[in-house]
């Protein structure tokens, strides 16, 4: 195998132009699965949440979940899309044995919703997102390959499926192509699916969590040379955060610019995108991919929602995210900039809810933006799943609105609350960490780093009063930082008479 | 006590139900029956004498009561029953027990109907003759050198051979009508979402229609309104309530037709048929004519497409509804001893599941779906099935029902159309316009050609099933009924 020089990015952008385009799935939050009556818990024991209907025993009909439609045609709506006024699902035939009937009851040539948009501001730039369609389809089960040297397909011993997942109602959302983002396509397609995100999230639809893979996105990119044609297209799947969005669609960029500055042609193929590597593989061939076959699905009456009921839909959307952004903007005081990367983390309603708790705007944000953001960046996982809740982040920040805790003591309790130790309050009780307030203990720390110290002292006396930061080091080396800093200065200007 | 199996189901409901007779004797009747005959007729793959025993002791001890307690009924094998056997007669589902009971299975159930066994038919319902099953064919109790009919020949040799008075079949092209015929049964096939599919081992989702065989058209009706009605669980299942199917029986049995328009299919009232069958055809126009309908010649220029675009359709469907038999959840599974990759498995499995005639659809409705053909094939039959229901929609603005024979020949030796499938599908020649327009149909005998029974159809609009009753019950009551000679 011959390997290809890789350009920089910076480099490949530069010769080429990038078209991007993304498909995503949100499993549907529904309390039952799309076709029958089986439950959607995530986590349950294989094949419990299972009946002749998802495990397509013969004689089985599907039958239609009537809130799955509905929260498609909401997500529709709020896409900006039409909605259909009659559309039919469709089979789309393979084999796969996680697909119980070897056949996905999906949307083909006549989706639910068509022909929307989504707004997304990268660098205090509006960038408009077609999107193509959004459809209804369900999910299949997963296949897990056991034994063997290295655990994948071809090694295993034995193959065991779970069915508990198929049947969940999938909606898949499709953009238009997206060409002329220029460097800018790996942060827009981040911050589309951002976007997507909190817009389903605000309809209460989906718990969209890219972790849980209840909301996955594939990534199709391509590059041409300015005034060219698009070029070929790859797709890359497996890419499960915001961030794998944004990398998957750079490292795609460098490697097809590699393989074009080579002379090479891009194939039409999927490709894998790895977490831990930052680089994608080829997955399949599109060009022997499986001819899917498909055909309206004869089990399933057409779905006509009748388009009063739409319009009431319509009628009853919540507030759209972007709207909410520019509003709690407002409330909040900050910058577009500053709610840019709150929403890009996902924090918006966290924070919101934080601030509901009793946290002011200032204390709430520099929390989930700060430790938790790092905290949830460092190990891949949604900012809502960090450790800590809304409840527990206002909680944390009263204790040092109250001086019980000062920034440092926080931090270590912040770390207790999300190790699961308890509530701030418990964290700091059980270990111990409350800001020493005891005047008596603290003016005794005080006179001791005086008398340790006489030249400094002098120095203060003398009006250097900046030079008292050495002494309050000292106190808070002897306490061991559970004092508050404010008082320890203020207690040892008072002591040396120059307060 | 033997005698008891050539009583009409609504006579037997009424001697039980006075308790002139027990529910268990009628059962050990038909089953003793059973045991006598099934060896030369091979009308059932499974018979269930304890849980038809159980079930009729219920209704003895008045658990149960209804206009059909305690009459026993025999059940086609593509019927799923909970705890019995459902093989669709392939060798790919055998040992399968379904852990759920079909909707209609669940209405026998609550109707007090005995279950006796499951019935032979051709695999997966695909075929005309039974010779498709994988565990041999039926022999027509009327001569057991020649078919039964299919794909519910197992049904209809059972109503026939006096083996039980009531029987389920499943309807996609015919298959509960054209054995009906042939075995001087009734056989009927309700509106198309009248009855539920759920439950109903998938052939052609969009054509697939069970319902109801008896020997008499009152006892047909009386099953069919049993197991008709709205099913949540069936999304093509229809919400509107069933036409009292068992009051226009018995007001057909009064024998009059007064201003009832019958229309003659003039595109199958000539060639095609075998003389014989013609000629009980045309007795039986006149016969209808005498108790006061009007017959008026109507054209229905597109039916003479309704067998290649059937041909395009229901193997298109099956193509898809057979996928999930792979070998992965239930039923066989070939080759899987640890040197091959799934993917053979399933290919091993489906290879030596699947007989001659079940393979030769797959293949057929694969190719018609393909990309690139779709449009050709599949596309092109859906429009003729349009036509083809406009055909219906124009003559039923001129009458009340449509009449044809059956089947344009009676019951054929085995192994003659076996060799030419098309020869083969010409059987359900006059079926398959119904099934294309979802309407309802029924089979009545009426007559005999050469000592072999002929088979007379009535087709009425969609939802109008008790039309088709009453025309038929008036029929019988002036052709009577045909006894087959003794086994």
């Amino acid at each position: 195998m011959t390997t290809i020089a890789l350009p920089s990015y910076e480099d490949a952008t530069s010769r080429y132009e990038t078209v991007i385009g993304l498909e995503t799935h949100v499993e549907l939050g529904t309390q039952t699965k799309m076709f029958c009556g089986c439950k959607t818990d995530f986590g349950a024991e294989p094949n419990t949440q299972v009946c002749p209907v998802c495990l397509a025993l013969p004689g089985a009909l599907p039958a239609m979940n009537g809130a799955a439609i509905e929260a498609t045609i909401r997500i529709g709506l709020a896409l900006n899309c039409d909605i259909a006024e009659w559309c039919r699902m469709a089979r789309k035939n393979y084999f796969y044995p996680d697909m119980p009937k070897n056949f996905q009851t999906s949307q083909y040539d006549e989706p639910l919703c068509v022909d929307g948009h989504v707004d997304v501001v990268v660098d205090g730039k509006e960038y408009r997102i077609g999107i193509e369609r959004v459809h209804i389809e369900e999910d299949t089960g997963k296949t897990l390959h056991v034994g063997g040297a290295t655990g994948r397909i071809h090694g295993a011993t034995e193959s065991l499926v779970d069915y508990n997942r198929a049947g969940i109602p999938l909606v898949e959302i499709v953009t238009k192509p997206v060409p002329g983002l220029g460097e800018l396509a790996p942060e827009v397609a981040k911050a589309y699916v951002a976007e997507l995100r909190d817009i389903i999230r605000s309809l209460g639809v989906s718990d969209v969590r890219m972790e849980q893979g209840s909301l996955r996105c594939d990534v199709n990119t391509s590059l041409n040379k300015p005034g060219e044609e698009w070029g070929t297209r790859t797709e890359t799947k497996n890419v499960n955060s915001l961030r794998s969005v944004e990398r998957a669609v750079r490292s795609e960029v460098i490697r097809q610019a590699g393989v074009l500055d080579g002379g090479g042609k891009i194939t039409q193929e999927t490709r894998h995108f790895h977490e831990d590597r930052g680089d994608t593989s080829p997955g399949r061939s599109k060009e022997t991919a499986t001819d899917y076959r498909y055909f309206p699905e004869p089990d399933l009456v057409p779905i006509a929602p009748d388009p009063a009921w739409v319009a009431q839909l319509k009628s009853e959307l919540p507030e759209k995210p972007s709207t909410k952004r520019a509003r709690l903007r407002e409330e909040w005081g900050i910058s577009e900039l500053d709610m840019q990367s709150v929403a890009n983390a996902g924090a918006v309603e966290l924070i919101e809810e934080t601030i509901a708790a009793g946290a002011s705007p200032a204390g709430a944000r520099k929390w989930w933006m700060g430790e938790l953001a790092r905290r949830a960046n460092e190990l891949g996982i949604e900012l809502s799943a960090a450790g800590a809740t809304p409840a527990q982040v206002a909680a944390l920040q009263k204790l040092v609105d109250e001086g019980k805790l000062n920034d440092k003591l926080a931090r270590t309790v912040l770390e207790g609350v999300v190790a699961g130790e308890g509530d701030p309050a418990e964290v700091m009780a059980a270990r111990g960490l409350e800001v020493v307030n005891d005047t008596g203990a603290l003016t005794a720390a005080v006179d001791e780093a005086i008398a340790a110290n006489p030249d400094i002292a002098d120095k203060i006396r003398d009006g250097k009063v900046a030079a008292a930061g050495a002494l309050v080091g000292a106190v808070m080396k002897t306490t061991r930082g559970q004092a508050d800093a404010k008082t320890v200065r203020e207690l040892i200007l008072a002591r040396l008479g120059v307060s | 006590m033997s005698d008891l199996t050539r009583l009409s189901a609504a006579d037997l409901a009424s001697r039980i139900a006075s308790r002139e007779v027990s529910a268990v004797e009628v059962a050990t009747a038909h089953l003793d029956r059973i045991d006598a005959v099934d060896e030369r007729v091979h009308a059932f793959l499974h018979v269930d004498r304890e849980g038809a025993l159980a079930a009729a002791a219920a209704v003895d001890r008045g658990e149960i009561t209804g206009p059909l307690a305690g009459v026993p009924i025999a059940v086609k094998d593509v019927v799923t029953t909970k705890g019995l056997p459902t093989t669709a007669a392939s060798k790919i589902l055998e040992g399968w027990t379904p852990p759920y009971d079909a909707t209609i299975v669940e209405r026998l159930k609550a109707a007090g109907m005995p279950i006796l066994g499951k019935t032979n038919m051709d695999e997966f319902a695909m075929g005309s003759s039974t010779e498709y099953s994988a565990y041999g064919p039926t022999n027509n109790p009327w001569d057991l050198g020649r078919i039964p009919g299919g794909s519910g020949g197992g049904s209809a040799a059972a109503l026939a051979a006096y083996e039980a008075p009531l029987a389920i079949g499943t309807d996609t092209g015919g298959s509960i009508r054209q054995p009906g015929a042939v075995t001087g049964t009734v056989g009927a096939k309700p509106t198309y979402g009248g009855t539920s599919r759920y439950g109903l081992i998938a052939f052609s989702s969009s054509l697939d229609t069970p319902g109801p065989c008896g020997r008499t058209v009152e006892d047909t009706a009386l099953l069919h309104a049993v197991i008709a009605g709205h099913d949540p669980r069936d999304s093509t299942s229809i919400p509107q309530p069933v036409p009292d199917v068992v009051a226009a029986a018995r007001r057909g049995a009064t024998g009059d037709l007064t201003g009832v328009k019958l229309g003659l299919v003039k595109e199958f009232a000539g060639d095609g048929s075998e003389p014989g069958v013609l000629a009980a055809f045309r007795e039986s126009l006149e016969a209808l004519v005498k108790l006061g309908a009007e017959v008026v010649e109507v054209s229905c220029p597109h039916f003479q497409y309704a067998l290649p675009a059937y041909y395009l359709i229901a193997p298109s469907e099956c193509s898809s509804n057979l996928a999930r038999f792979d070998g992965v959840r239930y039923g066989l599974r070939s080759g899987d001893d640890g040197s091959r990759s799934l993917e053979e498995v399933m290919s091993l499995t489906r290879d030596e599941g699947f007989g001659p005639e079940v393979k030769r659809r797959i293949i057929l409705g694969t190719y018609a779906l393909s990309s690139g053909y779709y449009d050709a094939y599949y596309g092109q039959a859906q429009k003729v099935r349009t036509l083809i229901t406009r055909d219906f929609q124009a003559a039923f603005e001129q009458v009340d029902v449509l009449v044809s024979p059956t089947t344009p020949f009676v019951a054929f030796p085995f192994g003659s159309r076996t060799s030419d499938p098309y020869q083969m599908y010409l059987a359900d020649l006059f079926t398959i316009p119904t099934n294309l327009y979802g309407g309802p149909a029924i089979s009545v005998p009426c007559g005999l050609s050469e000592g072999l029974p002929v088979g007379f159809q009535i087709m009425a609009p969609t939802l109008a099933d008790d039309r088709m009753y009453r025309v038929a019950a008036a029929l019988e009551s002036a052709v009577g009924t045909f006894t087959p000679p003794a086994l």
